[in-house]
């Protein structure tokens, strides 16, 4: 298809944006600068003071002498790239792809290929930007030609006509001075100073001698503005590929209004995705009310699905979290993230297949909707024997372990967080505790296993060993006891309940 | 006389479907190895399709319950199928189950604030089929709560497991029975010393259509085994928390 794009100056973008805000400027010459070294150096000026012979890079103290009443105004850094950004998306209603100008930040590159029809030809359509920027206050100049560099060149350097005819633009090319190209300083003062006032009087010779005289990027550039070389494009809003809107006669104030919206919506996306093998990860509702607010809610899911009533159900869970107010006029259902859908083979019987059992990962779904993604845990061994630490939390939900759960020594079906201090009647050295007191009550120890000693894992944190002993009391009451330290060492024992066996 | 016999077994059949006891097939109906407990229930099967509260006042009880209850999903869970674990205040060590040949890592655990909360999800995952139980720890359920679980059960076959703290608020709810699991001592083989396997005072204080009872069960390592037969016929809960249907 053939490519198109516009190049939008923006002459006196910062001096426009101020005159906006401050009408009371129009007939003040004034400049924006900021320091520099010591020095207030002129970084944007208004038509009026250029028309008196100020220019970006002058010192703020020489134009002020050159021009009496001149108003020096404060310039912050940044505040350019804003202004496009914000021009940019503006300038979306002209085409999904617009880029802002990051060579010389004062301009944005509208990719407008299949768009310019719409507004009744290509005439129609710059001058629809121009006229609707200038209502606005922007004095712009546009052009269009079949590169963004060509467009770039004849917008600031173009004499004769803005629109170039599609097979034109190598021709527009050859009156204009080599400034057009987009190149560094250096490079255009090597130019000048081998007498290249024009691209027709370089473009002509051989690539190789280009390169060693004036680098890579020369050539880079030389080749955008011609078409040979791509030029990268990252659009300041990035298309959402897959999206469906629904506009409503009436605005839409009830639950069961939003509901039929959703699902509606919901039909149309994933039959979408499902024709293109695709599923939905996240999915973005956006409603706009009638008074003009916007209410977003968002849902996710663990694997790619293109479900509808999967999805609504998740949906139905956020429906609380929508504010209707006056009424929404417009539903905008996106999907962000897809994912390929991998088609489950057709089981012949029904089985009970496990965790990535369709149905399990659905409920995953609607409890991470709900009440948020820290609600679930599943635990896989860890090769550690530090009771608190024996077990890590899986990732997800397909995630294998990949050590064994010891087996090998009794473990309690209950374990306290934080094990509680007891009092204990013990023989030393080794013996399991005669009885102990447990919340006020005596345990006489009938039975006893032990002791099991555990070591502390002495790189993570400081402290004393534990032996653990499972002891049976005189009801079959089984716990699990330890005694942290040795005894009469330097540091104090002390006997511990961490849990309690079946 | 013969044919009178008949038409009151089929009326109780009746009866029992219209309760939501489905007569299970011939591969559903497998035992769940309890062995002779398992003949008190209705049809003498361990019915699945079913929600069980377990009553746990102390911790010591609430450990107990745990293993017998791992006892009983390492059967329900042999085929692969995942569990859900829901919480409030969660103690279950993951590594003990082991000791109950059930996989920990099959275990999803769901811990949450409020038992508002937990009474939802359980809702949701007694509706999902591919899990094979769902345990929640809880502390109250009303009637009107237990009649929705058990509704969701109806629909599904997941069999629900309710671990309850506290024993008198146990108002009347629809569950198909109650336990007690309370620790007894272990004996351990020609009197060696330490510790033997775990054993139970298994308390049914109810069972809808079918007889209550207690019974003493040990796990032995990798199925229960039934220590001796109890008194089937305990005079004290005849007349205190007998409920039948």
């Amino acid at each position: 298809m053939q490519k198109r794009y516009v190049s939008i100056w923006f002459r006196h973008l910062l001096a426009d944006w101020q005159l906006i805000r401050r009408p009371e400027l129009c007939d003040i010459p004034f400049v924006f600068a900021a320091p520099d070294h010591g020095r207030n150096m002129i970084t944007a000026t208004s038509p009026l003071a250029a028309s008196q012979g100020i220019e970006i890079g002058m010192r703020a103290a020489d134009a002020k002498a050159l021009c009496p009443g001149l108003e020096v105004l404060d310039d912050k850094a940044g505040r350019t790239t804003i202004l496009l950004k914000g021009l940019g998306e503006w300038c979306v209603r002209y085409s999904p792809v617009v880029m802002a100008d990051d060579f010389s930040v004062d301009g944005l590159f509208l990719d407008v290929s299949g768009c310019t029809h719409l507004w009744g030809g290509e005439r129609e359509y710059l001058k629809e930007i121009v006229s609707r920027l200038k209502s606005k206050g922007y004095t712009v100049r546009v052009a269009m030609a079949d590169t963004a560099g060509a467009a770039w060149a004849i917008a600031r350097f173009g004499k004769v006509t803005p629109l170039i005819a599609p097979g034109t633009h190598t021709e527009a090319l050859l009156a204009l001075p080599p400034e057009a190209l987009r190149l560094p300083e250096n490079t255009l003062a090597k130019l000048s100073k081998l007498g290249f006032y024009r691209i027709r009087s370089f473009i002509g010779m051989p690539r190789s001698v280009l390169r060693r005289r004036f680098g890579e990027d020369f050539l880079a550039r030389l080749g955008q503005a011609l078409g040979t070389v791509d030029e990268l494009i990252t659009p300041l809003q990035v298309p959402v590929l897959f999206q469906e809107r629904l506009p409503c006669l009436e605005p839409i104030k009830t639950r069961i209004g939003i509901e039929v919206a959703i699902s509606r919506l919901l039909e149309h996306l994933c039959l979408r995705l499902q024709n293109e093998g695709k599923g939905l990860r996240t999915g973005v509702l956006t409603c706009y009310r009638i008074d003009g607010k916007v209410v977003q809610v968002s849902i996710g899911t663990s694997g790619a699905t293109c479900s509808v009533s999967h999805l609504f159900k998740l949906f139905e869970l956020k429906i609380d979290q929508i504010r209707p107010a006056l009424g929404i006029e417009l539903f905008v259902l996106e999907a962000p993230k897809v994912d390929d859908i991998l088609p489950g083979q057709e089981a012949l019987w029904a089985g009970k297949p496990g965790l990535d059992d369709q149905s399990v990962i659905q409920l995953l779904d609607r409890v991470t909707g709900k009440m948020g993604p820290d609600v679930i845990h599943r635990y896989v061994p860890a090769a550690r024997y530090w009771p608190e630490r024996s077990a890590n939390r899986a990732v997800s939900i397909t995630e294998k372990p990949i050590a064994q759960w010891h087996i090998d020594r009794p473990r309690p079906t209950e374990l306290l967080s934080k094990p509680v201090p007891i009092e204990v009647m013990a023989l030393i050295p080794d013996h399991p505790p005669k009885f102990f007191i447990y919340m006020g009550i005596r345990h006489v120890v009938v039975k006893a296993d032990g002791p099991e000693r555990i070591e502390r894992e002495w790189w993570l944190d400081v402290g004393e060993h534990r032996d653990y002993y499972q002891v049976e009391d005189e009801l079959g009451q089984r716990y699990w006891l330890f005694r942290s330290g040795h005894y009469g060492g330097e540091q104090r024992y002390q006997w511990f309940i961490h849990g309690f066996f079946a | 006389m013969n044919a009178k016999q008949e038409l009151v077994s089929k009326l109780q059949q009746d009866i029992l479907l219209w309760q939501g006891f489905k007569l299970q097939g011939k591969e559903a109906a497998e035992a769940i190895g309890l062995g002779e407990l398992e003949n008190v229930f209705p049809n003498g099967v361990f019915p699945k399709k079913a929600i069980h509260e377990f009553i746990t006042v102390l911790p010591e009880h609430a450990a107990a319950s745990d293993g017998f209850i791992g006892g009983l999903l390492s059967v329900l869970m042999k085929d692969g199928a995942a569990c859900v674990w829901i919480s409030t205040a969660r103690k279950l060590f993951p590594v003990s189950l082991c000791l109950f040949n059930v996989e920990p890592e099959r275990i999803i655990f769901m811990d949450v604030t409020r038992e508002k909360d937990v009474l939802w999800i359980m809702e949701e995952a007694l509706k999902c089929e591919g899990l094979a139980a769902v345990v929640a720890e809880l502390n109250e359920l009303s009637l009107i709560e237990s009649r929705r679980l058990q509704l969701a059960v109806e629909g599904s076959g997941v069999t629900g497991f309710i671990l309850r703290k506290d024993a008198r608020k146990a108002v009347s709810t629809v569950a198909t029975a109650r336990w007690k699991i309370s620790p007894v001592p272990s004996v351990t083989e020609d009197e060696m010393p330490g510790v033997g396997f775990p054993r139970w005072k298994v308390e049914l204080t109810k069972v809808r259509n079918g007889n209550p009872g207690s019974w003493i069960m040990e796990w032995g390592g990798d199925r229960f085994v039934e220590v001796l037969p109890a008194l089937k016929t305990a005079a004290w809960y005849d007349h205190e928390e007998r409920q039948i249907g």
